[in-house]
């Protein structure tokens, strides 16, 4: 009687503890310039067949507002599939100077304002991580990564219990540190892709299978 | 001149995380650096760049944010213990917060035995924090 009155209420409120989600919403989060709308592009035109529309810049904040592609669906070699939305956020920061972008030759109305959506497009990101159900946070392998805006990413995450695959991305440059990723995260799974050059997606996409258990 | 401010953790400890983040905040916009003792909640760092990022203007171009934590990996039953047992006592006090205006600290960079703050006006000034040896 008491087992009834649970299952029924499991069911009224429309929670399956024993089901497994087949329909998840993955974040791409991380730091500017990692490479989140390259990785975005990269899986739509994988599995959609078209990109994202993400556009990408090696000018900083390129991505200034959250972008959606929902049904995206991958299979995995043992004829899996993951359907999940796929949501390509701004670049996190602590710091927005126009004249960065000033000194990537803009002029400075276009500066400042983008500058102004690039701080709209941060507070964008760190609202939307509650919305979550698993993250890829995009690093680039090439960089430092004990910096607090990504310590700060992940410790958000490892509090709201989302769960976290970090992907290591541009390991197609020489300057990438594999080794030193993994150190700075050792409780995550880290996989080492090149976005722009489709090295190892196989291995990522094999990982979002484990994510989103 | 780089000037810091030491706010210890009783002069935040009461306050609710909007105060808290607030008076740090302010703190760096009068350009000053803050060495906070003890660190920000998960959440409250946060909302605080969050904060920092509606703050921003052409006066105010944003942080520079590093936490220093004991590395709880390297602390044996009897250390841990003895943490956790101050933590419930005294609130979390443990670890440093630096906060500073990006327009004074171009980076703060931090490895497991230094932190290293590099600041803007002066090329190559840098700052660095070693923590003491165990005896």
């Amino acid at each position: 009687m008491v087992s009834t009155f649970f299952r029924n209420l499991l069911k009224r409120l429309n929670i399956n503890p024993f089901g497994r989600k087949t329909h998840i919403k993955l974040g791409l989060y991380g730091p500017p310039n990692g490479g989140k709308s390259t990785l975005a592009n990269k899986i739509c035109l994988d599995w959609l067949g078209e990109e994202m529309n993400s556009s990408v810049s090696h000018v900083a904040h390129e991505t200034r507002e959250i972008k959606i592609k929902e049904q995206v669906n991958i299979k995995n070699k043992k004829g899996k599939e993951l359907t999940f939305s796929l949501v390509d956020t701004p670049g996190i920061a602590t710091k927005i100077d126009y004249e960065d972008f000033l000194r990537k030759g803009m002029n400075k109305v276009d500066a400042k304002k983008r500058a102004k959506e690039a701080t709209k497009g941060v507070i964008d990101a760190i609202k939307w991580l509650d919305q979550m159900d698993s993250v890829v946070v995009v690093l680039d392998a090439t960089k430092d990564p004990y910096s607090q805006v990504n310590i700060t990413i992940v410790g958000n995450l490892q509090a709201r219990n989302i769960p976290v695959l970090i992907a290591a991305n541009k390991t197609d440059l020489k300057k990438s540190k594999m080794d030193v990723i993994k150190a700075a995260f050792p409780q995550y799974e880290v996989v080492g892709i090149s976005a722009k050059y489709g090295k190892n997606l196989d291995l990522f996409y094999e990982q979002l299978f484990k994510l989103a258990k | 001149m780089v000037t810091f401010q030491f706010v210890p953790y009783h002069d935040v400890e009461q306050l609710t995380s909007a105060k808290r983040i607030n008076k740090l905040l302010n703190i760096v916009k009068d350009d000053r650096i803050v060495i906070m003792e003890g660190r920000l909640k998960k959440e409250e760092e946060a909302d605080l760049i969050e904060i920092t990022m509606e703050e921003i203007s052409s006066k105010f171009k944003g942080i520079e944010l590093s936490v220093v934590y004991p590395d709880k990996k390297n602390q044996d039953t009897m250390q841990r213990m003895k943490g956790a047992f101050a933590n419930i006592l005294l609130g979390d006090r443990q670890g440093l917060t630096i906060i500073g205006p990006a327009s004074i600290v171009k980076k703060i960079e931090q490895n497991p035995n230094k932190i290293e703050l590099f600041t803007k006006d002066v090329s190559r000034r840098k700052l660095t924090m070693v923590p003491r040896k165990k005896r």
